[in-house]
């Protein structure tokens, strides 16, 4: 028997094509339509860091958008403060910022599992959002802080140029190449021997210890780096909503990443993926179609709880290994 | 030679006196059977030996070396490993990959975050190298999950043999298994012990099993020490049989 499997090949057999068609559907569908992938894309991002927590490590984080706010927050305090919109600087404040406060919420939440570290999660990110909503001389409030259209690699947006087409294009090229580079380290943390180590304290950390897994510190990095990615998803997001509100700082919108990831499927590397773009079609389509929106984002939850507990990525895997074993 | 030895180790819960002032030793490359019945401290004495438990007083000595507060991923770094008496393997990871875990963490490797585990080929191999000596070869690239019972129990004990310990304890090695399955469990057990030249203390109820492949037998009543010998002392001596076995040398 071969022990080296051919692992990093058959994923990038996979990844190619995906790649080759979110690189050229700019060019077939309307500038809306891209905006809309491009938020797909950085949820997707949120979903990646969250899932490392959830998928491979156990732990079910209901705070998640405490660093996803950190991210955006850094990213309008920059423009506030310092004046500066360059992209760069905006990816540097917000991954230091998100990273500083999961390293610090992190070291709190591990040495608890199960619904106590949920609850902590969950506290501690409503602590922050109760920050940004009370220092309203700092945060803007509820109106929240204006971000403009940043330079992306020291090019200053020409002004002549429509913002969505902005967003549409280069915008959305940036955040596609952020998004490859972040999908690709996951990829690789996963399959790490970390990632293994992560894995064996989901399946038992007891046993994970007793191999001399420090699960602990080991949680703690998980953490750290979960957070960092939702994180970067939120210093992504904000240039594209052009504005930050404590909204996203509140648990509910926690619960969205939780959705995500559960949408898409957990057990599954590209779950989150799927799950973060086809959360932010259902719910703009919901939105625009019915006021009770939130009522079929509730069904939807339900049925997939109930029917697809293994998400679409993990249900369709599981059709697909039906059907080769069929044939 | 000595190679662990406790002094006056104690451990209470509550009232109960799970362990109580024991002083215990493992010789180099000696088998060593624990026995008593449900209750009498054999489990606690090795969660203690190993870091599941702090004790409330006594020491360990490993190699001369004060373990006593080490912490467990230390404990194991000096050569002390464990299996459990449930079994407790990586269910959802390959067979393969529970034993390369073990060894990552063994060569300190766990803390590589921007390398592919399954690219180390040094550690793969010898993962699959232990997985043929236990006999598990033909399931390396299966789910652990989806091993028998015989098999778990196997693997549990490769993780723990993967950290080339010198000291390996195995809890109930045998329980919950075939009997056909018992002897090939502890042929192996036999076998890493003599050409590994590690020590092994095995923890059983299996009366067959201690007598047929142990150097040494310590038999534990309510936490303390009963009696500590050969097999034939021990299968001599009257105490035991009549607390143990409820029944006289003779019978």
């Amino acid at each position: 028997m071969n022990p080296i499997p051919a692992l990093p090949k058959r994923a990038l057999l996979s990844a190619i094509p995906i790649a080759v068609i979110l690189f050229f559907l700019p060019l077939l569908i309307a500038p809306y339509q891209v905006t809309l992938l491009a938020y797909g894309l950085i949820f997707a991002i949120a979903a990646l860091g969250f899932n490392l927590l959830l998928g491979y490590t156990g732990l079910l984080s209901f705070g998640h958008s405490a660093y996803f706010g950190m991210g955006a927050y850094a990213v309008a305090f920059i423009v506030k403060y310092f004046n500066i919109t360059s992209m760069e600087v905006f990816l540097l404040g917000g991954i230091l910022a998100s990273g500083a406060i999961a390293a610090l919420f992190g070291f709190l939440c591990v040495r608890y599992t199960r619904i106590y570290f949920g609850i902590l999660t969950l506290a501690l990110s409503q602590v922050l959002w109760s920050l940004a909503f009370k220092f309203y001389w700092v945060t803007g409030g509820t109106d929240g802080l204006r971000v403009p259209t940043p330079s992306l690699l020291g090019v200053a947006n020409p002004e002549r140029e429509e913002k969505m087409i902005f967003l549409a294009h280069r915008y959305y090229y940036y955040v596609l190449v952020i998004f490859l580079v972040a999908a690709s380290a996951m990829w690789v943390i996963v399959h790490s021997p970390f990632g293994k180590a992560l894995q064996a304290i989901r399946d038992n950390e007891t046993r994970a210890e007793f191999v001399g897994v420090q699960v602990w510190r080991y949680r703690w990095i998980a953490f750290l780096v979960s957070g960092i990615y939702a994180g970067l998803a939120g210093t992504l997001w904000v240039p594209l909503n052009g504005l930050t509100t404590p909204d996203i700082l509140h648990w509910t919108f926690s619960g969205k990443i939780v959705f995500f990831t559960v949408l898409g499927g957990f057990q599954t590397f590209m779950g989150p993926i799927i799950g973060g773009v086809v959360y932010n079609y259902l719910e703009t389509y919901a939105v625009g179609h019915t006021v009770y929106w939130q009522m079929v984002l509730g069904v939807v939850l339900v049925l997939l709880v109930l029917v697809l507990p293994a998400g679409i990525a993990g249900t369709a895997g599981r059709l697909l290994l039906r059907l080769r074993r069929a044939t | 030679m000595v190679l662990l030895e406790t002094k006056s180790l104690t451990k209470y819960f509550g009232d109960t006196h799970a362990v109580d002032r024991v002083h215990f030793s493992v010789a180099h490359g000696e088998l060593l059977a624990l026995i008593g019945s449900n209750g009498a401290g054999k489990t606690s004495l090795v969660n203690l030996i190993s870091g599941l438990l702090r004790p409330d007083s006594g020491t360990i000595l490993f190699q001369g070396a004060d373990v006593t507060t080490m912490p467990v991923h230390d404990r194991i770094r000096a050569g002390i490993a464990r299996s459990f008496q449930l079994v407790t393997v990586f269910d959802q990871l390959d067979t393969l990959d529970n034993v390369a875990l073990a060894i990552f963490c063994r060569e300190g490797k766990t803390r590589r975050l921007l390398s592919l585990a399954s690219s180390d080929h040094a550690v793969r191999n010898e993962a699959f190298e232990i997985l043929r000596e236990f006999g598990l070869e033909a399931k390396a690239s299966q789910p652990a999950g989806g091993l028998s019972q015989g098999e778990r129990k196997l693997l549990d004990i490769a993780l723990a043999y993967a950290l080339r310990p010198k000291l390996l304890f195995l809890d109930e090695p045998t329980s919950g298994v075939s009997t056909r399955e018992k002897a090939p469990i502890m042929n192996i057990v036999t076998s890493i012990v003599r050409s590994g030249k590690i020590s092994a203390v095995i923890v059983e109820h299996d009366m067959d099993v201690v007598f047929r492949y142990s150097d040494r037998i310590v038999v534990m009543h309510e936490g303390a020490i009963l009696a500590d010998g050969t097999p034939d002392e021990i299968r001599r001596n009257e105490q035991v049989t009549t607390t143990l076995l409820g029944t006289s040398p003779s019978q």
